[in-house]
């Protein structure tokens, strides 16, 4: 399933400097970037599980926001897409460098 | 729901592979090309020249994900995996398959039924170019054999009737291989079927040449995926010989080796000077030859062409290896049947 992540983290302090940093890589572990502070994660259930669990233990809920979406199935009917970014099929494209 | 993991292929000389947390950084020249997240990978391939670093293979072999190294060329180097991994079990289904008629049967039909459809391909458009009605008429008429073989795969006994058929097909493909090059090319490279082991003549040794080119290239992608290249269906098991590799190959020798034949031939690529007469009536490319044709090959492999199964652009040199996949699919039991790839 596709799962977006959105959060807002208060970057007035070191403290939440240190925060928006954490939640980025822990995004970056799961899905891609795809905007500034929107990421694209396609995980199973226990990975969004995992995913959640660690997102929630960076953020602090009364400074900062998270928001996670579930995208309907199937994704590319759902999604509209314009702009430089382009999303990346990890699962089923072939990867080449 | 159960992801299929993908594999990464990387080609480019120089890159270096890192680990960043969860995510394996590609770079070239310091560059980020790709960064992605370790769950979507089931397996690392390089080629050439490529550095990888200790922590990422390290983080590999902790979650089983194979490294898989391959030189410039796609021959097979190593594989590195770690302690646990299920390949034991995509084997034990390989052999499992190999003992059962029926399974073996299905598999090398499948196999065979895209060889002869990629070789029937090959010899319509020929006869498509072909200036001359007669000759015109003759390679038709081979490709009908071939729809014919093709016919008849579909209600194959055994695999000896299987490999029947592949034998008829295969030789009114040969009856005609000449027709395909131009007539001028014709006289200065005679051939008279096809004859190996040795090569008797420079068009088969040129197809000798390029099936060791592609036959490394199979190898390299049953390896990859985690399959024994000797265990074969259509080629009988048989100490030191890849049967394996063998059986994929045959569904590409057709459009990417004998065609690639044809062109070097008709473009003059490849001529008289570039073969060596050796003792015995044999005859094999010189190096010079040998390196017009290798680099020919590499040119060939960066084609790109559509998957019709998996309906994405691909490069020719990596359908081996989605191949194999679909193969190893097949066998752990993800996928109903084998489905041979064919050439657009």
């Amino acid at each position: 399933m596709w799962i977006v992540v959105c959060y807002d983290v208060n970057t007035e302090t070191r403290e939440g400097r240190r925060r928006l940093r954490r939640v980025a890589q822990v995004c970056k572990n799961f899905g891609q970037r795809v905007q500034k502070s929107v990421f694209e994660c396609q995980v199973d259930e226990m990975k969004f599980e995992q995913l959640r669990r660690l997102l929630l233990k960076e953020v602090k809920l009364e400074l900062d926001n998270l928001r996670l979406y579930r995208l309907t199935e199937p994704r590319e009917k759902r999604v509209e897409e314009y702009g430089a970014t382009r999303t990346v099929f990890f699962d089923e494209e072939t990867l080449v460098v | 729901m159960k992801q299929l993991l993908n594999t990464l292929y990387v080609m480019t000389q120089g890159a270096y592979l890192s680990l960043d947390h969860e995510t394996v950084r590609v770079e070239v020249n310091g560059d980020l090309k790709l960064q992605v997240p370790l769950h979507h990978l089931g397996s690392i391939v390089t080629m050439g020249n490529v550095m990888i670093s200790p922590f990422f293979l390290g983080k590999c072999a902790d979650d089983g994900r194979a490294v898989v190294i391959l030189d410039r060329n796609g021959r097979y180097k190593c594989r590195m995996v770690g302690k646990t991994n299920g390949n034991v079990l995509l084997r034990q289904a390989q052999y499992q398959a190999g003992q059962d008629d029926d399974h073996t049967t299905a598999i090398a039909a499948a196999m065979t039924a895209g060889k002869v459809k990629n070789a029937r391909n090959v010899l319509l458009r020929s006869a498509r170019e072909s200036g001359d009605p007669e000759e015109e008429r003759h390679l038709r008429k081979s490709a009908d054999i071939q729809a014919e073989a093709l016919f008849h795969l579909k209600s194959a006994r055994d695999t000896d009737h299987v490999r029947g058929l592949e034998g008829e097909a295969a030789a009114a493909y040969f009856d005609v291989f000449t027709l395909m090059m131009k007539p001028a090319e014709r006289d200065s490279l005679p051939m008279n079927g096809r004859n190996r082991r040795p090569p008797l003549d420079p068009v088969n040794a040129l197809i000798s040449f390029l099936y060791t080119l592609l036959l490394n290239d199979c190898i390299s992608a049953v390896e990859g995926v985690g399959l024994d290249p000797q265990m074969g269906f259509l080629h009988v098991p048989r100490p030191g010989r890849p049967s394996l590799g063998l059986d994929l190959m045959e569904e590409f020798r057709a459009f990417m080796a004998d065609r690639l034949a044809v062109t070097l031939i008709n473009r003059k690529q490849i001529t008289l000077e570039h073969f060596e007469p050796r003792p015995g009536g044999a005859v094999y490319l010189n190096e010079k030859g040998r390196k017009e044709v290798v680099a020919a090959w590499q040119k060939r492999k960066q084609e790109e062409t559509e998957h019709p199964l998996l309906a994405e652009k691909t490069l020719i040199g990596l359908v081996p290896h989605l191949q194999a996949r679909l193969l190893a699919r097949h066998l752990r039991g993800d996928l109903e049947s084998y489905v041979p790839y064919i050439h657009p």
